[in-house]
């Protein structure tokens, strides 16, 4: 008897195709996304926010109802969805540039305020869409368009670690670094992300999830190089882990 | 219902009330720090949402959320506030997400000061955000006017997807006066066909202002453009105030309008021929009618608590059918019926001199 292993989500569109670069990191975060939101039943009740960036083509990925939202915004907007429909499944899907540098205030006061929703970051260290500049989340010495000799700290400070940060807020229920570069630290993610869906399915507090990801084209790096980028260099600077998890410390 | 003491900006925060507003979401900044007040009072004991948002950028971006879903909600702000606001609401004309903005206007440019103005009139009517977009303006001018214009701004939002503003300034947000909440008086349409909640049985929906395909852009700004001009056909509001045999016309808006009609009084009781036009939808101007009236009327004369900014579009709907003179302080300084009364005395002659000429 055959048995089914793979199938496309169905949170997915049938006819949607990924636009993302090779070796982008973006369509196996979607893919997990829409994974949970089917395993959870939440296609009939969930409404994406998306934002400004290579993460802003949702309506044309997911079969979800899609809010689009200004750079940095989207966690506002998900804030103005959330308490109109508290029963509806509400998350962010934005990048570093969106909720960790333009958007970074609006990120930390909606954690702050407990917001019954889900961020879900990319980290690729720099503007991907705009060709590659230096973010906030951008490391010390990276040559990005903006820093062609290396980021500088005497000249542009040091990179922002959005997840810890986020971990300190009070109505934060579930902070994390994750990365997408073997099977297994994707199964990690997966289930980082499902903790952080839960804590608002559950009505814990706000979720947010960072995810390591790789931009071979503004890295100027084969994919294969630039996965091994993520796990030689970049967790040097953005360790993985998770750095709250309030459902863990219920059971303790 | 009877009449009560009321002080403008409450006026307001009440009225979005009994419109039905489900949620708030504002930054103090003086003058219009009792609505916010207001709703942190009545909004969470209704059931309804109150946020003190982390800044202006926040609280109209929440009132996307909020819109998307076919949700009344609110905010408001003044002069530099309102500036923060202006990306979102030109991409809530683009997505067509309804919402209510209340500014109530502040001297200015910078920080300037908190004295009552009206030079936000370019900021709400010609907009500081990017692209072709038109925000509903509505222009009260007494406290009773406040709470009626508040009433029609939740409808037409949501009626035509659309952004409206309440635009007043900080001599009618801090006044008292008796005024009377009627009941709310439309029937709202039904948002099921297009608001967010979920793709339950249908096919997704999104609201979104980004449309990158060729020709898309233009596509939906024609059509957008079209709505506008639905907007102006059955919404254009104006009060005409002595005017059939007026020779001079005094055209303002807000409280300034409610100034000028006492010098026009006076200027009556003196013999001269004055009257007022003023504008209650600021967009949709009424040109046409301030057209008509132009063409009976020998000059008119703008006032403003500005620099001269409705001027603009005073001078665009009279389009040379009389000559338009203007008279405006700004950054808090006061148009007094007086000083109003001092310059019709002064343009007024010029009518009589072109008048004994032959020129007229």
């Amino acid at each position: 008897m055959e048995t089914l292993v793979y199938k496309r989500p169905e949170s997915l569109l049938k006819d949607g195709q990924f636009t993302f670069c090779p070796g982008c990191g973006h369509g196996v975060v979607l893919r997990i996304i829409a994974e949970l939101i089917d395993e959870y039943n939440l296609k009939k009740d969930t409404i994406a926010i998306s934002s400004v960036g290579c993460s802003i083509f949702l309506e044309k990925f997911f079969d979800l109802d899609v809010a689009g939202a200004s750079h940095g915004r989207s966690p506002c907007v998900a804030t103005g969805v959330k308490r109109c429909k508290p029963d509806k499944f509400v998350f962010t899907y934005q990048g570093d540039g969106d909720a960790a540098t333009i958007g970074f205030n609006e990120t930390i006061h909606t954690a702050c305020r407990g917001e019954h929703i889900t961020t879900i970051m990319i980290n690729n260290t720099n503007f991907g869409m705009t060709g590659g500049q230096a973010s906030a989340t951008t490391l010390v010495g990276q040559v990005t368009t903006t820093t062609p000799k290396g980021r500088k700290p005497e000249l542009t400070g040091y990179p922002l670690h959005a997840a810890e940060i986020i971990a300190g807020c009070e109505g934060t229920a579930y902070a994390a670094r994750v990365a997408i570069t073997t099977s297994k630290n994707i199964r990690q993610a997966k289930e980082a992300i499902r903790k952080a869906f839960e804590a608002q399915i559950k009505g814990l507090g706000y979720g947010f999830v960072e995810v390591l990801a790789a931009c071979p084209t503004n890295w100027h790096m084969k994919p294969i190089e630039a996965v091994k980028h993520i796990d030689n260099i970049i967790e040097q600077v953005h360790p993985l882990g998770v750095f709250k998890d309030v459902s863990a410390q219920e059971t303790k | 219902m009877a009449k009560v003491l009321v002080k403008g900006n409450e006026a307001i925060a009440q009225a979005a009330i009994n419109a039905g507003c489900m949620c708030y979401f504002g930054y103090p900044i003086t003058p219009q720090s009792e609505i916010g007040e207001y709703m942190g009072a009545h909004l969470p004991e209704m059931g309804r949402t109150f946020i003190t948002a982390e800044s202006e950028l926040a609280s109209i971006n929440m009132v996307i959320g909020a819109g998307t879903t076919g949700t009344k909600a609110m905010t408001s702000s003044s002069s530099c506030g309102i500036a923060l606001m202006q990306e979102a609401i030109s991409a809530m004309c683009c997505a067509e997400v309804p919402g209510v903005i209340v500014s109530v206007m502040r001297g200015g440019p910078g920080l300037g000061n908190i004295a009552p103005a009206q030079n936000d009139y370019f900021q709400a009517v010609k907009g500081g955000g990017n692209g072709d977009y038109k925000t509903i303006v509505l222009s009260p001018s007494t406290v009773q006017e406040a709470i009626d214009l508040t009433y029609r701004a939740f409808h037409i939002a949501i009626k035509y997807r659309n952004p409206v503003m309440l635009l007043a300034d900080g001599i009618l947000g801090q006044m008292m006066e008796p005024a009377e909440f009627g009941e709310y008086p439309f029937d709202d349409p039904d948002t099921s066909s297009w608001a967010l909640n979920g793709a339950d049985n249908r096919p997704a929906r999104n609201i979104v202002s980004l449309h990158m395909p060729e020709g898309a852009m233009e596509q939906l700004t024609d059509r957008l453009f079209e709505k506008y001009e639905q907007i102006a056909k059955e919404e254009t509001t104006s009060e005409s105030f002595m005017i059939d045999d007026a020779k001079l016309v005094l055209t303002a808006f807000g409280s300034v309008g409610r100034i000028a009609k006492a010098a026009a009084i006076k200027a009556r009781e003196n013999g001269m021929k004055v009257g007022v036009f003023r504008p209650v939808t600021l967009f949709p101007f009424p040109d046409k009618d301030l057209h008509e009236v132009a063409k009976k009327a020998d000059m008119i004369l703008d006032l403003e608590m500005n620099k001269g900014q409705m001027l603009l579009d005073v001078r665009s709907a009279v389009f040379g059918a009389c000559p338009v003179e203007f008279f405006g302080r700004t950054a808090g300084g006061l148009l007094t019926p007086d000083l109003i009364y001092q310059k019709i005395e002064e343009v007024y002659k010029k009518i009589e001199t072109k008048t004994k000429a032959g020129v007229v």
